[in-house]
């Protein structure tokens, strides 16, 4: 292909791209004017607090796939800057709710300013042998020894392990949706791997609002009643199920077999689902019940992207495999 | 009895003595002998002055990450006495952060002239920035007691923040309170003393450190407490204290 033409194809989508777009488009259309039908109907015994989750859930589907859209028409650089942002404020929240103590300020700050960065900047420059094993080694090893030179042992493994658990679930899985953006082999035109991660993004969200759905409509067997009171296997498998065929319905959208599509979409929303119910935990552990609710006047950023979070590397590794990619040597 | 004190200075009516008015029971102390108010620089200091005022304010709740809350009481341009749980040395910061602008710029810190007078960038900040009211902890003289010195500082204009624990606690107790809060209010009863807590902030910035963590913090309005008629000292610092330490629990 000659320069020139990758160039164009760099930034102008092609005609999967805008298929997608659109039928994204169509679909939140729809569920915004069933959300407005719902509230129309509110005293026809509808349960107002499922209606204003279900509003919620897609004013978070608009403003992602806005967001989404937006970052893909300016450029790779953006989406990982934009999901940099994400990892900080989630992981600002994740570490207001988990106890530290002083000790482990100055530790925090590397977490904060150094580390964090880091992983999202070798994302930027596509040094995947890096960002794969930044935070998981490096950090690790970082954190715990800068947290014991700080001279307090008091509790010592309990609290390395709650920094560690942030960085890992906020910022080292997260930076795998971006990373999607540079799956080899270089120089292909970018639209391919945006279109994977908006099939991501797509598919986990549609898994979340599905789950809730089912759960409200056909939930009785709970998972575990002391983690969630919400999560039951009736919700569980149907959106997992219903996810599956949303991704088979979209397998045009991405380099891969309708059977792929379909196994890639059970396998992620599995992963998304795990990591709402992992989140849960943690959340219950505390004595909270979102994140949001727990400084008033912040969106709960973390509750919105715990599924994202979890099924981000799955994804990642999924798709390499699938597109026999497996990185070697 | 008055069910409260009057809250605005519009509504202490002064001069009327006819038995009817509350003026009979609050008796309008004489304004401090010794210490004659002071020409008021402050309100007309330069734009430089003012854009740093508003970019530090920014800079502090985006630190802090901090969210204001206002519990039975509203902003407004009165004049307070916002009294807080000291845990951190940007607490003054966040808390005047918190404000909106306009109540901000007319909120006085009150702060150590021992830190805040030891260069010249920290004097600017002091003086034209945060307004701040330093006491001298070293010299107190007889004639200048603190509590002299802020009734001169505020005037009929402006309010304080102040932290009555006297020095920073570790976060997690609330210490005593020290009687600076009852003696103000006993000369200005018609002052709005305004509970303040705040949270988390002690871990974006713990004692002893310098850089800061971007943790969200949240600060929390309460609704205002007045000195009651002779109500004694040590129970007015409880009730003072408790006023506190119930927003924690909101």
């Amino acid at each position: 292909m000659p320069p020139s033409t990758l160039a164009i194809a760099m930034i102008i989508p092609d005609t999967k791209t805008y298929l997608l777009v659109g039928s994204v488009l169509a679909v939140l259309a729809a569920a915004t004017a069933v959300g407005q039908v719902l509230k129309r109907r509110l005293d026809a015994g509808l349960n107002p607090a499922i209606v204003e989750q279900f509003h919620l859930r897609v004013r978070t589907w608009w403003l992602m796939c806005t967001v989404l859209a937006a970052a893909f028409i300016v450029g790779r650089e953006i989406t990982v800057v934009l999901f940099g942002l994400i990892s900080f404020w989630s992981l600002r929240e994740f570490i207001t709710l988990t106890p530290t103590r002083p000790g482990d300020h100055r530790a925090l700050f590397w977490v904060f300013f150094v580390i964090t960065p880091l992983q999202y900047v070798l994302v930027g420059l596509e040094e995947y042998s890096l960002y794969s094993i930044l935070i998981p080694v490096f950090g690790f090893l970082f954190i715990t020894a800068r947290v014991s030179f700080s001279g307090d042992p008091k509790r010592f493994l309990e609290r390395t392990a709650k920094i560690m658990a942030g960085l890992m679930i906020c910022v080292y899985c997260l930076s795998f949706a971006p990373a999607l953006l540079s799956l080899p082999p270089k120089g292909k035109p970018i639209d391919e791997n945006a279109r994977l991660l908006f099939f991501f993004v797509l598919v986990v969200q549609f898994a979340d609002i599905a789950h809730y759905l089912w759960g409200k409509l056909l939930g009785k067997r709970l998972i575990a009643p002391e983690v969630s009171a919400g999560r039951t296997w009736e919700g569980f498998l149907g959106g997992i199920a219903s996810a599956t065929l949303f991704g088979t319905v979209l397998w045009w959208s991405v380099p891969l077999t309708a059977w792929q599509a379909a196994c890639l979409s059970a396998l992620t929303a599995t992963a998304g689902m795990a990591g709402g119910m992992t989140m849960s935990a943690i959340k219950r552990d505390r004595g909270v019940k979102d994140y949001g609710t727990l400084v008033v006047g912040h969106g709960g950023v973390l509750d919105r992207i715990d599924s994202i979070c979890f099924a981000a590397p799955v994804f990642y590794y999924a798709v390499r495999v699938m597109l026999d990619q497996w990185p070697t040597g | 009895m008055l069910s409260r004190w009057p809250r605005r200075l519009s509504e202490y009516n002064f001069r009327q003595g006819d038995g009817t008015s509350f003026s009979n029971v609050i008796e309008r102390p004489a304004r401090s002998k010794t210490l004659a108010p002071l020409p008021d620089d402050f309100a007309n200091r330069g734009w430089f002055a003012r854009l740093t005022a508003s970019v530090l304010a920014g800079t502090a709740k985006l630190i802090s990450g901090a969210s204001a809350r206002w519990i039975d009481c509203q902003p407004d341009t009165c004049q307070r006495v916002y009294f807080a749980n000291h845990t951190s040395h940007l607490d003054a910061v966040v808390i005047w952060a918190a404000l909106p602008p306009e109540v901000r710029s007319l909120a006085r810190p009150v702060a150590a002239a021992d830190y805040w007078e030891k260069n010249a960038i920290r004097r600017y900040l002091a003086h034209q920035v945060f307004n701040a009211l330093l006491i001298d902890r070293l010299k107190v003289k007889v004639h200048q007691s603190p509590v002299d010195l802020m009734l001169r500082a505020i005037g009929d204009r402006y309010s304080l923040i102040v932290f009555p624990e006297g020095g920073r606690t570790s976060g997690e107790e609330l210490g005593e309170f020290k009687s600076g809060l009852y003696y103000l209010s006993k000369k200005r009863p018609e002052l709005e003393l305004v509970p303040v807590h705040i949270d988390n902030v002690n871990r974006v910035l713990p004692r002893g450190e310098v850089l800061p963590v971007p943790l969200l913090s949240c600060i929390t309005f309460g609704p205002p407490i007045y000195l009651e008629h002779r109500e004694p000292k040590a129970e007015f610092l409880r009730r003072a204290r408790d006023a506190v330490l119930r927003l924690k629990e909101m």
